[in-house]
């Protein structure tokens, strides 16, 4: 733990003007993540610049047909709005598969997309980690790698992105607002996340001087066929091992479109537009499910202890795009998969 | 008055719990409290070359630092720092004691500061340079280094031979990896200046363990140290040894002649004891009919390289079977790591759990049914010692356990049993662990007005002994339980052993059974020196006490009320201190046993496992409280639970550090991964294990459990997984 100042922000223009003069400075939310960081001595802010009091709090239609979800909605008061638990339940039940309640209730939106990854030498700072130090190595690729990515890793890193509400988010085409000194911007969600290429220290396309002020979602819900499956160690309160995100629109049997999403497996939210592509016009049967799988998974690696994640990876996908063309979508409240 | 003993009765300390009254090690305050907090070392093994404090010394706060270079003076033999319970073999560790690292984790300095904060960013600031040793931590990897110890149990006939020539065999490894305690409370140390006395509030499963442990590390007379612990929020072994966060509260307020809190961060827990990760391996073999010819166990099991510790893994197969021929053996691999020490039924959770397996995979092997052949094998004596045992209802513990479970309507064929997506098994196993007593000292005082206090040394940790002890002494002293107020975890309160192993519910309850004699006693001469006493004539052991008064046995109208015997005898108060009389009888075996039936239903396509009915039957002699004893075992087995499937300490043997050290990633069941549990106590009489026939409940609700789901597991999928935990990835061949 470092001293370090405590501000309020009274408003986004506000924000923007204090991590401009502070470089150093970190904007804090519901700090589930960050002040963790803080502990562990990963990281060290001169300034915490509290966010949590901007009116950015409200799920809103828009004129579009969307709704906008300000960067301070609760992870818990996202999930039970009506609005999304009507529209988007794909959105509910990956963030309700997330975390525990209580964290859920301090989590907020922007935050979520902003968390770090959960290898576990980035917390430990007695260990080489390029992420956390740039340049030091990469303990995980050798090491207790159990629950890093097998897609889309580079030599410097094989960290994965833990959330799980990324995952319906990249599955449902949300647009993130940002703000920063030169005026607002939107990132497509695909666009958000990064690879970590030889610059594992970055997660996300976000400027440092940039704050999050909305996700927006585009009309499309799915509500009718989705579920989001998340395999892990136990039944509640753990990362994913992989998760898997799937909304289909369906026409009988046949289907019109479809979205697809693993969390749990790479330094993003992971989809393929071959995976997607190759389930149009398909019967909604295994062997189309196992098709767009194989697109998905294409290039996937393992580093050892996370072999078996692309053999899981690949049933957890038939599986959920077996639920969603069922209409049967998993919830967290089962106790079972279903 | 009906008997308090053997009802249901809720705890008596609960409400203080629920409303925080109740005062844990870490939460005394007073005027003028230093914080202390631990610097770690970085590395597992090597050599302090430099400690750099003028950093941390400049934050404003910050106090002093201590390292070994400016500790008080410390003893430099190992006799010093010997506790009741370190091992007999090796030299117990000595927090900040020369430049010498032993294991990651190990505290190197200690930052005292007004506050806690301060502390911390300075710990943050100590500059430790090392000089790196190669160090070793993995098991697997030094296994060739391991070297034996006494076995509790000596060989018989020729196992080797016996098994060489069985008619079936099973052989095979087992493995159970390093598991952490995680009690919710962290481990805290108060030491507290009173009249140029100490008082430490200590998290510990012996107050007075400690004591004479602090009194000798630091050369302090008894009188000059009392230790607390009257509050302790999970133990489970962890807190049987003195841990070093009390060694440097001690040093830090000798240092300071201020009173300093030392706390523990979860992280640094995961430096203290653990149950050391061990390879068990199992040799049965039988006759065709499903007897045991002959039955080897070999363990191989983590201690430091500093001292050895080991618990009885192998012998359990000697209380549970017959077997002519038998062998056991105990190893030890030493490695760059704290000692290891007593975890939840040390020994017999890793030991059952191998030879469990063991025994289901000899089933198999002989196609017959698992509970058949644990009846068949069945043994009314100690193989061992060739003794009887003082009780053992293991058949009833089988048999009402398969009826509640519905067992007979197993199908035995793997993989034949499914529900929807999910295929279904059912295993079973057998639990057992000992029924000890030790000598304990009960002091009663029973004032005028109807109100007592029974006082010994021991600790609650978690367990309900304030609760047990009340009910025990307001039936022995014919009062309300509420007219009793219980004190423990108080160094200066009379002689109690450690809380463990099971036994202070048969010690402290037979040492409240004849206190309240004593009690009794005295309150009869004095009703007998009463005028016209109805009880004249009558001794000790011809009256009771029943609601208040002092009874005839033979004729309930011959009474005295307690009131009025103690005011014709101008007595305020009686005052009692008995011993329990441990009987040194080598002539039975002493035991508590267990059945445990599990279901599991495991996805066929993804390996997710759930474990979603465990029955456990348990025999442990006369239950004292149906409500606490029934949340003991079943404690016990979500423990299982977690064991089976989840718990793990991960290492990276190249760091030779923990890569798990918080209980995010350390997992344990949570709700979603427990559903019906059902708990059988089964009645079993015992007149001869202690007078009260108590067996003592902390430990087996944990044993045999794992096993169980294991066996499970194998029935469900047809796929043997030996090495715990049993991940979705061990049960099925995903690539
Ligand atoms: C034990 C544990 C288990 C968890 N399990 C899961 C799980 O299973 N699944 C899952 O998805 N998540 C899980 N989480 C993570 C949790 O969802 C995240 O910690 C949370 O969403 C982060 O939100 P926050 O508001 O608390 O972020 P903070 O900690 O406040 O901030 C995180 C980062 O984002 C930055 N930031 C925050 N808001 C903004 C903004 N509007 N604009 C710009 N920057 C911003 C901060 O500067 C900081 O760097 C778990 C967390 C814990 C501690
Ligand atoms: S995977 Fe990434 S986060 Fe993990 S050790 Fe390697 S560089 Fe660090």
């Amino acid at each position: 733990m470092i001293p370090f100042q405590y501000t309020r922000a009274n408003d986004v223009a506000d924000a923007i003007k204090q991590i401009a003069t502070d470089p150093s400075a970190k904007f804090i939310a519901g700090g589930t993540n960050l002040i963790d960081l803080i502990k562990y001595d990963v990281e060290a802010p001169s300034r915490l610049i509290d966010i949590s009091h901007l009116p950015l709090r409200s799920v809103e239609p828009t004129s579009a047909g969307g709704v906008l979800i300000g960067a301070m909605v609760p992870n818990t008061d996202l999930a039970y709005h009506p609005l999304i638990e009507g529209r988007y339940p794909l959105l509910a039940r990956a963030i309700l598969s997330g975390a525990s309640q209580q964290l859920r209730n301090m989590a907020s939106t922007g935050g979520n997309l902003l968390q770090r990854t959960r290898c576990f030498y980035y917390y430990d700072t007695a260990t080489p980690c390029n992420k956390r130090e740039p340049g030091s190595g990469c303990s995980a690729i050798d090491g207790v790698n159990r629950i890093n990515a097998i897609l889309g890793t580079s030599e410097a890193c094989i960290a994965t992105h833990p959330s799980d509400m990324c995952v319906a988010l990249a599955a449902l085409e949300a647009t993130v607002h940002v703000t920063g000194p030169a005026g607002a911007r939107t990132i497509a969600f695909a666009d958000f996340h990064r690879l970590p290429g030889n610059t594992p220290q970055r997660d996300t396309n976000l400027e440092p001087d940039e704050i999050i002020t909305a996700i927006e979602l585009p009309p499309k819900g799915f509500s009718e066929n989705y579920s989001y499956l998340k395999i892990r160690d136990r039944l509640s309160y753990a990362f994913a091992l992989v998760s898997v995100a799937a909304a289909l629109e369906l026409d009988g049997d046949t289907i019109k479109e479809a979205r697809l999403a693993l969390g749990g497996v790479a330094h993003k939210p992971w989809r393929s537009t071959a995976a997607e592509a190759a389930l149009l016009g398909q019967r909604t049967d295994a062997t189309a499910f196992a098709k767009a799988a194989d697109w998905l998974l294409h290039g996937a690696k393992g580093y050892g202890h996370n072999d078996f994640k692309i053999g899981l990876a690949r049933r957890a996908i038939i599986r959920t795009l077996g639920q969603a063309a069922r209409g049967k979508p998993q919830s967290i409240s089962d106790k079972k998969i279903r | 008055m009906a008997s308090y003993i053997g009802s249901a009765t809720s705890r008596v300390d609960g409400r203080a719990k629920v409303t925080g009254e109740a005062k844990y090690a870490g939460e005394f305050n007073v005027p003028g409290l230093v914080h202390g907090y631990v610097v770690e070392s970085t590395i597992p093994k090597g050599r302090i070359a430099r400690i750099d404090t003028s950093a941390a010394l400049e934050v404003a706060g910050v106090i002093d630092v201590l390292t070994h270079r400016n500790r008080p003076q410390m003893p430099d033999k190992d006799d010093a720092y010997k506790d009741e319970v370190a091992p007999e073999k090796g030299s117990p560790y000595r927090p900040l004691y020369d430049d010498r690292i032993l294991f990651t984790g190990q505290p190197v300095a200690l930052v005292l500061a007004e506050d806690w904060e301060a502390a911390r960013v300075a710990a943050s600031m100590v500059k430790v340079e090392y000089q790196k040793e190669p160090h070793v931590t993995d098991l697997h990897a030094e296994r060739s280094r391991a070297f034996a110890i006494d076995a509790p149990e000596k060989p018989r006939g020729d196992a080797e031979k016996a098994f060489a020539s069985a008619a079936v065999r099973h052989a095979a490894e087992y493995f159970i990896p390093t598991e952490h305690h995680n009690p919710m409370e962290l481990f805290a140390s108060t030491a507290i200046w009173e009249d140029g006395r100490l008082t430490v509030y200590d998290k510990t499963q012996g107050v007075q363990n400690v004591q004479k442990y602090l009194c000798s590390v630091f050369k302090m007379k008894p009188d000059e140290v009392r230790v607390m612990s009257p509050y302790m929020g999970g133990g489970f072994g962890a807190g049987l040894r003195p841990q070093y966060q009390v060694v440097l509260a001690v040093l830090g307020a000798r240092a300071l002649k201020r009173p300093v809190r030392v706390m523990l961060t979860r992280a640094q827990m995961y430096a203290l004891g653990y149950r050391p990760a061990s390879i068990e391996r199992l040799a049965l073999g039988a006759s065709s009919g499903g007897t045991l010819e002959s039955m080897q166990h070999e363990t191989i099991a983590v201690t430091s390289q500093f001292e050895e510790f080991a618990r009885n893994d192998t012998g359990w197969g000697n209380l549970l079977y017959k077997s002519p021929n038998a062998k056991f053996e105990h190893k030890l691999v030493k490695l760059d790591l704290p000692t290891s020490c007593d975890m939840r039924a040390p020994g017999a959770a890793t030991g059952v759990y191998a030879l469990e397996c063991a025994m289901d995979e000899l089933a198999i092997a002989l196609d017959a049914d698992p509970v058949q052949l644990r009846l068949q094998c069945y043994s009314e004596r100690h193989q061992g010692e060739d003794i009887p045992y003082t009780s053992k209802q293991l058949r009833e513990c089988y048999q009402q356990g398969a009826a509640e479970f519905g067992w007979d309507k197993r199908n035995p064929q793997p993989r034949s049993m499914r529900e929807g997506s999910e295929l279904v098994g059912w295993g079973m196993a057998s639990g057992v662990w000992e029924a000890l007593q030790m000598p304990t000292t009960v002091r009663i005082v029973l004032t005028a007005n109807g109100h007592a206090e029974v006082a010994t040394a021991a600790s609650d940790i978690g367990t309900g002994t304030y609760t047990i002890m009340a009910q025990v002494a307001a039936d022995m002293l014919g009062l309300p339980i509420d007219n009793i107020s219980v004190k423990l975890g108080d160094s200066t309160l009379p002689q109690c052993p450690l809380e463990g192993g099971s036994w202070i519910a048969s010690s402290v309850c037979n040492a409240i059974a004849n206190t309240a004699r004593g009690v009794r006693g005295d309150l009869l001469k004095l009703a007998i020196g009463m005028k016209d006493s109805p009880l004249a004539g009558a001794g000790v052991d011809d009256v009771a006490l029943i609601d208040g008064k002092i009874v005839s046995r033979r004729d309930a109208t011959r009474a005295v009320s307690i009131a009025s015997a103690m005011q014709s005898g101008n007595a305020d108060r009686i005052t009692r201190e008995e011993v329990n009389k441990v009987a040194d009888d080598k002539s039975h075996a002493r035991n508590v046993h267990s059945a445990i039936f599990a279901e599991v239903k495991v996805d066929e396509q993804l390996g997710v496992i759930r474990v979603t009915r465990v029955v456990n039957a348990v025999a442990a002699g006369r239950i004292l409280n149906p409500k606490t004893a029934h949340s003991q075992v079943m404690g016990g087995v979500v423990w299982g639970i977690g064991m089976a499937l989840h718990e793990e300490t991960l290492f990276d043997h190249r760091f030779g550090r923990v890569m798990n050290a918080n209980i995010a990633e350390y997992h344990m069941p949570v709700n979603a991964d427990v559903h019906d549990i059902k708990v059988i106590f089964v009645d079993e009489p015992d007149e001869i294990v202690n007078p009260l026939g108590i067996k003592g409940l902390g430990e087996i609700g944990i044993v045999g459990v794992a096993a169980a789901i294991a066996n499970a597991v194998y029935h469900a999928t047809g796929k043997r997984v030996r090495d715990l935990p049993i991940t979705l990835d061990k049960v099925i061949q995903f690539n």
